[in-house]
């Protein structure tokens, strides 16, 4: 045992030290990259890849370097292995869209302390703006879902989705000021169930607004919703460039699907970059200090109310954009979409990664979509390959083939978001990469930290004495 | 408590019917006679007995919920988000356990008191499995979390729930094959008792009530006596109400406080398992997610009677029950047809904020602090 943990010593201060950690992430890359390329069909070495940008991240490099790698990575290497096979591409996208969601509900939830369990009502508020409007149901206010005449004009030109990112986002913050308002003034756990039943308000507001006025189609959902119209001659100079290296040249789906990936990234990293202003400012310590402790705040002359609702807004915004982004990018949206699970789904990422800890929530959403998208799924198809292989197992008997079709793990996501939540409340409250502004309000009693190294860090002092 | 009901029920009745009355020739009035064939005041009037006694009887469902909620609300302070999977699980085991005895043919031609005596032994049997499951969970989930901040048992609540939704569906799945179950059709159930049969002024009144709602408000009522025997009259009650008060205190005056908070979990998840049969009982089908939406306007019920308080919980289960059932009978036909019995749904959140920013405490409960 001691040994092993020597030999781990070792490799560890081998991995962080000098030229090492350049060469092995760089190494790394290039392989895994070379594998997918070469197997785009293993999945696992798609996520060998993933992994790759747990090392970038990581590991001690210089500055520049990582943000080259970075670069090479999400604009050049993602996009050509997504053409490959176009289901990296949706895992990747979906990575990106529950990354940015889990930022905003970590603003909420983890800066500023308040429990919200409908935070997807606000993702379904951009996905229901843009649908409404940039798809045919403004002349279809009365006419019984699914008997629309067929061509219909649209309302919008197509290029009005980038007038409605920043709309999207305007009118999520504004339902969430709306909403918060009355409900904010509510006690921390009653306020959690509350918003759970606006989440759920606004789903049954969606499959039930196709009478009187048919607004929302009810829950046969909206569609078709247009996506912008992409410019020929930068899809040319792309299409020269990929046809190298993937011997044909890529579809418009495939155009899309790089699209919106692109779009998502831009707004992820102008999330990010919001958010670390705002944990840095004085906005950011006041929603500390309610965290930590409500009415101490409230006493310091914060006023709690408007930087809650701020929060409220930011955190919906941030689900209003991506709500926008969705709508364009499936061309069709339904209250399904929108309901209890998926905000708890939001919710696991953001405690599996770290409660107000920017690059946990991304690790949490990137965790929870392989999870979802390649694990389970990969389990599922695993299984039903060997109920139909006839194989037995040899010591109890069991054919394969009499295990129940019931048992198909894709379909137990709650089971997952269920255990994810339970064993970090139990095991680690601080997430996979804690905050760094410490959460007073997760640790033990703060006693113990008397008994700590002085020299120890402790960032919370630092932001204490700004 | 019984003038509760006959009052709320009356006061619903009578907006009603006033309502009808304004509304006699109006458009609406003329969209109900194109639809039903009678007129609005002529309609809400026939309708009106058998949504009284549906929304009590539902009422006895949520009040029977409310109880597990605010029997730990009490205790702990602490919203139990996983009760209304304790609840499927009880309704679960029941159906199963019924089941299980109509395919090996003893209910078939089961007496009419050998069924009633069979469907006792269902609820016990839900009642004993919801308790267990109950106490299971508090001691994994919440128990190691109880000093921790007000959050993080809850997260770990709804963990809690999320993971049994999906472990009764794969217990449910990989024994039976489905994970949809209908309570088998046995005894009298289905019969219904004709309670009031003659003529009022130039209207024949004609009400009577299903044997499954009887079975219902007969059981809640039961139970409810029970728990309030045992909260108010015993040693045992006693020691919870110390608890709830201040747990350090009755630890020194000689009561094993983790043993209680266990047993209040008991008694409030085998509350929860009986409604769950009930529930079942009453619409038939059951799937592992049928509790969540029970166990919301349980809680609301809770929130609306004063959490904490079980007097409370009762008659917040009461007005819940009545206010939806009055909705989802009535709000189509007073608004032509534009908001459907769906929004009977929203109903419940739309009082739990109104509770919440009038009057937190709720119909009975006390002031509560304002420290989160």
């Amino acid at each position: 045992m001691k040994k092993t943990l020597t030999f781990f010593h070792t490799f560890q201060t081998l991995m962080t030290t000098g030229k090492t950690p350049y060469i092995f992430t760089s190494v790394y890359l290039v392989l895994t990259t070379l594998l997918v390329y070469i197997f785009p069909q293993q999945q696992f070495f798609f996520l060998l890849f993933l992994v790759s940008a747990w090392f970038i991240y990581s590991l001690p490099m210089s500055r520049n370097f990582k943000l080259g790698l970075g670069i090479v990575v999400a604009l050049f290497i993602v996009p050509v292995l997504g053409v490959r096979n176009i289901f990296y591409f949706e895992v990747i996208f979906q990575i990106c869209i529950f990354a940015a969601l889990a930022l905003g509900l970590n603003i909420v939830v983890g800066f500023t302390g308040l429990l919200n369990l409908g935070y997807v009502a606000f993702y379904a508020v951009g996905a229901y703006l843009w649908a409404f409007f940039g798809s045919q149901q403004a002349y279809l206010l009365h006419v019984i879902p699914g008997t629309a005449p067929a061509n219909t004009p649209f309302l919008l030109p197509p290029d009005a989705f980038y007038l409605f990112i920043p709309l999207g986002m305007i009118a999520a913050a504004v339902v969430g000021v709306l909403l918060g308002l009355p409900v904010l003034r509510v006690r921390g756990d009653y306020l959690a169930i509350v918003t759970l039943g606006f989440g759920e308000v606004i789903r049954v507001l969606a499959n039930n607004l196709d009478k009187p006025v048919n607004l929302t189609n009810g829950p046969q959902g909206i569609t078709p919703i247009q996506r912008p119209t992409l410019p020929q001659p930068v899809m040319d100079g792309i299409n020269a460039m990929l046809y190298p290296l993937i011997g044909r040249y890529a579809t418009l789906d495939e155009f899309y699907n790089m699209f919106f990936y692109v779009i998502a990234l831009v707004i992820i990293i102008v999330i990010i970059a919001v958010i670390i202003r705002l944990d840095d400012s004085k906005i950011g310590r006041a929603w500390a200090a309610i965290r930590e402790d409500e009415l101490a705040a409230a006493a310091m002359g914060i006023n709690v109310v408007n930087y809650k609702l701020l929060a409220f807004a930011v955190g919906a915004a941030c689900a209003g954009t991506m709500g926008v982004l969705l709508a364009a990018s499936r061309t069709f949206i339904s209250p399904e979409s929108f309901s209890f699970m998926q905000s708890i789904g939001v919710l696991s990422m953001v405690i599996l990664g770290g409660l107000g800890s920017i690059p946990g929530v991304i690790l949490g959403a990137a965790v929870v979509v392989v999870l979802n998208l390649q694990i389970l799924q990969g389990l599922s198809l695993w299984l039903s390959s060997l109920r139909q292989s006839g194989g037995v197992i040899p010591v109890i008997n069991f054919a394969w083939s009499s295990l129940s079709n019931q048992l198909d793990p894709a379909q137990y996501q709650r089971m997952i978001f269920g255990l994810i939540l339970i064993l970090m409340m139990i095991y680690r409250q601080e997430g996979l990469i804690p905050a760094k502004r410490r959460m007073r309000g997760l640790e033990q009693p703060v006693i113990e930290d008397e008994n700590a190294t002085p020299q120890g860090d402790k960032p919370e002092a630092n932001h204490g004495a700004a | 408590m019984l003038a509760f009901i006959i009052g709320s029920g009356t006061v619903l009745s009578l907006i009603i019917v006033v309502l009808a009355f304004l509304l006699r020739g109006s458009p609406i009035d003329q969209a109900a006679v194109a639809k039903n064939g009678t007129d609005i005041m002529r309609y809400t009037v026939d309708n009106l007995p058998q949504v009284l006694i549906d929304g009590v009887t539902l009422g006895f469902v949520y009040a029977t919920i409310a109880l597990g909620y605010t029997m730990v609300y009490g205790v702990l302070e602490f919203i139990n988000f996983a009760h209304s999977e304790i609840f499927a699980i009880g309704a679960f085991v029941g159906v199963e356990f019924l089941i299980a005895l109509n395919n090996a043919g003893v209910l078939a031609g089961a007496s009419v008191l050998a069924s009633y005596g069979w469907m006792v032994v269902a609820i016990l049997a839900a009642m004993a499995a919801s308790g267990l499951v109950a106490v299971t969970v508090e001691r994994i989930a919440y128990r190691p979390l109880r000093n921790a901040p007000r959050l993080v048992p809850l997260i770990s609540a709804i963990g809690v729930s999320f993971f049994l939704q999906d472990a009764i569906r794969l217990v449910e799945s990989l024994t039976t094959g489905e994970f949809h179950r209908i309570i088998p059709s046995f005894g009298n159930f289905d019969d219904r008792i004709p309670l009031f049969n003659a003529m009022i002024g130039v209207f024949p009144i004609k009400i009577d009530m299903g044997v499954k709602s009887l079975w219902v408000i007969v059981a809640a009522v039961l139970m409810l006596l029970a728990l309030n025997y045992i909260v108010n009259l015993t040693k045992l009650g006693k020691a919870i109400r110390s608890v709830a008060q201040n747990q350090p205190v009755s630890s020194l005056m000689g009561i094993n406080v983790n043993q209680i908070i266990s047993l209040t979990f008991f008694i409030g998840g085998s509350l929860g398992g009986a409604a769950g049969v009930l529930y079942a009982l009453k619409f038939t089908r059951i799937d592992p997610y049928v509790g969540f939406f029970p166990g919301l306007k349980a809680f609301t019920a809770a929130v609306v009677g004063g959490i904490g308080n079980l007097t409370g919980a009762l008659l917040g289960g009461i007005v819940l029950g009545m206010l939806e059932t009055f909705a989802g009978a009535y709000l189509s036909l007073f608004t032509m047809g534009a908001a459907g019995a769906e929004y009977k749904d929203i109903l419940a959140f739309a009082i739990l904020i109104l509770v919440l920013i009038f009057r937190p405490s709720g119909l009975l409960g006390e002031q509560v602090g304002q420290k989160a």
